[in-house]
């Protein structure tokens, strides 16, 4: 596969507009369909687009495990954050009204981030669960 | 003052956050030494604020939070009154003393690579159960259902033995349908109600016209649930599972994962659907006794005959969840009283007797009943928390395990089955029998090379053990305590529902 | 006749049902763990399903307030189903996993093959010609 250059060189136009696109539909997704979970599987989708051409070596310089491992707990966070924020300025937990000056823009803020967070976590499951089964070797 | 105000305005929230936080910090870290004691923090915090949420419920009765400040028919609202306040301080302080129990345990039969792993799935489980337990939306409870179900099943896989793998994978089948099913009913319910809050759709449902809709959601749901909590005959998945899994994944999965099912159950049969709705031609409670006493003795029997003690002691959880769901259908004071103190005594007597099996397979490297001979010699205060805990599966007096079937009897004569009273002593036979054997084999028998090696088990493991033996006594002997909040809870449901 | 009218006007909800029942029989009638698990995931996407329904409405656009439109589906069963697909590939993800593991211990994925070798008992396989699937 690595010697296809056809595959190469297509993947090659793919894989920068699927990023592109992932971050339209998670920063669109305020005031269109999209959001976290969808960005995150497109982007992921990427990242194995990668891997699948030019092996798991490679993609896993790109992004390697360990990361991968860390950003979902931590993408976890990122949303919970958000409601400890809440909670610390006196509202309910995940009630974004409180984080900015009048609710509306508190609102926009709280799903800013919770949608990152959501981001994070997709994003590095899809990778995490590719990973885990493309680099068991058959038996 | 303002700050423990401000705390105490979030307790049902942090409950459920805490072991959640926990789990992510571990899992983010990652540093096989700081695990445990984030692990044993997380749970502790969780089982304080539930503590304190026990006492606000006696005095306030019912504690609602919105999450996000969303009103109840848009958002998901955490309700928590007699029922489940006493669920969660069960589940919380069960957790606690098996993350306690778990160091050395976990050090023992993990792969030191995946020890951070373990126990940020211990947590994720606690915190899914919690959440079950506490939320007051239908959908959530599924989310939270599958939380701790894809935990517990990782759990399960992590076991020595590659059976524990077709355990996990057995159990994920079913747990998964189960979980389908209940969201299947829900989906239904939803449909004729239009809300996913139970106060709301109890509220609506006198006037949702289609029966048929309402009895496909009621059967949908139960069977659902009954699949997570193991009613007969739907426990084929249990002992497996349980004997398979690692110590303090069975420890924590044994005492409260079924308890929360019987939870959720109660509270659709009473909260919900009433339980004397008719699904059909057949009635709920009928069907419920008899499953119940088939658990009680079809579990029982089988429990006789197993070799391994981890096994032995998964069928008579299935019988004993029999006794709890007996208690449901009898749905009275009495009965409903027995079924929810069988909840509590139950989680310490089994939560006792695995943490005694963890310890003996840490010393012994054996749950085999035979390598067990003589083992009383070795490790006495192991062996004597096994026996207390054992007493107790049977339901000698001077043991919890006496008091609930106590008020279990006094329900049966209360619904006029005296009948009903007879078989569950008759049934206790049967627990004498595989209780018997297991003290006979540690008591009495010459020990084995094994038994002869073993040295009493670990403080850090010994304690909570022995900590759960001592309720076990001490709830038998003044029940006070823990029949107050199950008749909290009984009236709770009765009242909830004329 | 009737039936087929009924069919033709329920014809959503019978494809519902379909591969819900479907999804259900390939899970209770396979031996293969790996079609297990699709015939799970089957049965689980056949509940998308039944939550997207009532979901829709006719001429309605996605719920976010404009002047132009004023007709809206309903947004909660998608998100709840958004929430369940989640699960759903959590769930799979994990029992695909549990097949590898369980096929490097016992050398199979057939799970009466995998239950005869921890009783100790030669594989039916050896006994039978071919396996079912």
């Amino acid at each position: 596969m690595r010697r296809d250059i056809v595959l190469r060189v297509a993947a090659k136009f793919i894989m920068a507009p699927l990023i592109l696109f992932a971050l339209y539909v998670q920063f669109h997704g305020d005031y269109g369909p999209g959001g976290g979970f969808q960005a995150g599987v497109i982007a992921a989708a990427g990242v194995i687009l990668y891997a699948i051409i030019n092996g798991l070596g490679a993609a896993q310089r790109l992004v390697s495990m360990a990361l991968v491992e860390r950003l979902i707990p931590a993408g976890v966070l990122v949303y919970a954050s958000v409601g400890l924020v809440s909670m610390a300025l006196g509202g309910n937990f995940l009630d974004y009204n409180p984080l900015a000056h009048d609710p509306v823009h508190g609102q926009e803020w709280g799903v800013f981030f919770v949608e990152a967070g959501v981001f994070l976590t997709v994003f590095s499951s899809m990778i995490a669960i590719y990973y885990a089964f493309a680099s068991r070797r058959a038996s | 003052m303002s700050l423990i105000a401000a705390v105490d305005q979030h307790l049902p929230v942090i409950i459920v956050l805490a072991p959640l936080l926990g789990a992510l910090l571990v899992a983010l870290i990652r540093v096989e030494i700081a695990s445990w004691p984030i692990a044993v923090i997380a749970a502790l915090v969780s089982a304080m604020a539930a503590f304190r949420l026990v006492f606000g419920v006696e005095t306030l009765g019912v504690v609602s939070y919105r999450l996000g400040g969303f009103a109840p028919d848009l958002g998901i609202e955490y309700r928590v009154d007699a029922v489940n306040a006493l669920v969660l301080l069960l589940v919380t302080g069960i957790s606690l003393a098996t993350l306690v129990y778990a160091r050395r345990s976990v050090a023992d039969e993990i792969d030191s690579g995946r020890v951070p792993w373990f126990y940020a799935m211990m947590l994720v489980a606690m915190s899914g159960l919690l959440g079950m337990a506490i939320t007051g939306d239908a959908f959530n409870a599924f989310v939270f259902l599958e939380i701790s179900s894809l935990s517990t099943y990782t759990l399960i896989a992590l076991g020595r033995d590659r059976r524990a793998l077709v355990a996990a994978y057995q159990y994920l089948i079913v747990g998964t349908i189960g979980a389908t099913f209940y969201v299947i009913g829900v989906g239904l319910l939803y449909l004729s109600t239009g809300t996913l809050n139970l106060a709301l759709i109890i509220e609506r449902l006198p006037d949702v016209t289609s029966p048929r809709a309402l009895i496909a959601a009621e059967a949908f749901i139960l069977v659902g649930i009954a699949l997570k909590l193991a009613l007969f005959p739907l426990h084929a998945w249990l002992p497996n599972a349980y004997g398979y899994a690692p110590s303090a994944a069975t420890v924590l999965i044994a005492s409260t994962a079924t308890k929360v099912a019987v939870y959720l159950m109660a509270r659709f049969l009473f909260g919900v659907f009433g339980i004397h709705v008719e699904l059909g031609p057949v009635s709920v409670t009928g069907v419920l006794i008899v499953l119940s006493l088939g658990a009680m003795f079809v579990a029982s029997a089988a429990a006789v005959f197993q070799r391994d003690v981890k096994r032995l002691l998964a069928f008579s959880s299935v019988a004993q969840i029999g006794y709890i769901t007996l208690g449901l259908a009898l749905a009275n004071p009495a009965g409903l009283t027995g079924a929810f103190l069988h909840i509590v005594n139950h989680a310490l007597m089994k939560g006792a007797a695995f943490m005694a099996i963890g310890a003996v397979l840490l010393r012994c490297g054996s749950s085999r009943l035979d390598d067990l001979a003589g083992i009383g010699r070795t490790m006495p205060a192991t062996s004597v928390a096994l026996t207390i805990a054992g007493l107790g599966l049977i339901g000698v007096p001077g043991t919890s395990g006496f008091v609930s079937k106590w008020y279990l009897v006094l329900g049966a004569f209360d619904d006029g089955k005296g009948w009903l009273a007879f078989l569950i002593v008759a049934s206790s036979v049967i627990a004498v029998l595989y209780v018997g054997r297991i003290l006979e084999v540690v008591w009495f028998r010459e020990p084995s090379k094994t038994a002869l090696a073993a040295r009493e088990a670990p403080l850090g493991m010994l304690l909570p053990t022995l900590l759960l033996a001592g309720l076990t006594i001490l709830f038998g002997i003044d029940a006070e305590f823990p029949a107050r909040l199950a008749g909290a809870a009984a009236s709770a449901l009765l009242g909830g529902r004329p | 006749m009737s039936l087929v009218a009924m069919l033709a006007s329920e014809a959503t909800r019978f494809t519902i049902v379909l591969v819900m029942v479907a999804g259900l029989y390939i899970v209770i009638a396979r031996n293969n763990m790996i079609k297990k698990l699709v015939g799970l995931s089957l049965f689980q996407s056949s509940v998308y399903l039944l939550y997207l329904l009532p979901g829709k409405i006719f001429g309605g656009t996605a719920p976010i307030l404009d002047p132009r439109f004023d007709v809206y589906a309903n947004p909660l069963p998608h998100v709840l189903i958004l929430t369940a697909i989640v699960v759903g590939i959590g769930t799979l993800a994990l029992g695909l996993a549990l097949a590898i593991r369980i096929k490097e211990a016992y050398g199979t994925i057939e799970e009466d093959e995998v239950l005869a070798r921890d009783r100790g008992q030669a594989s039916p396989a050896t006994r039978k010609a071919g396996t079912r699937g």
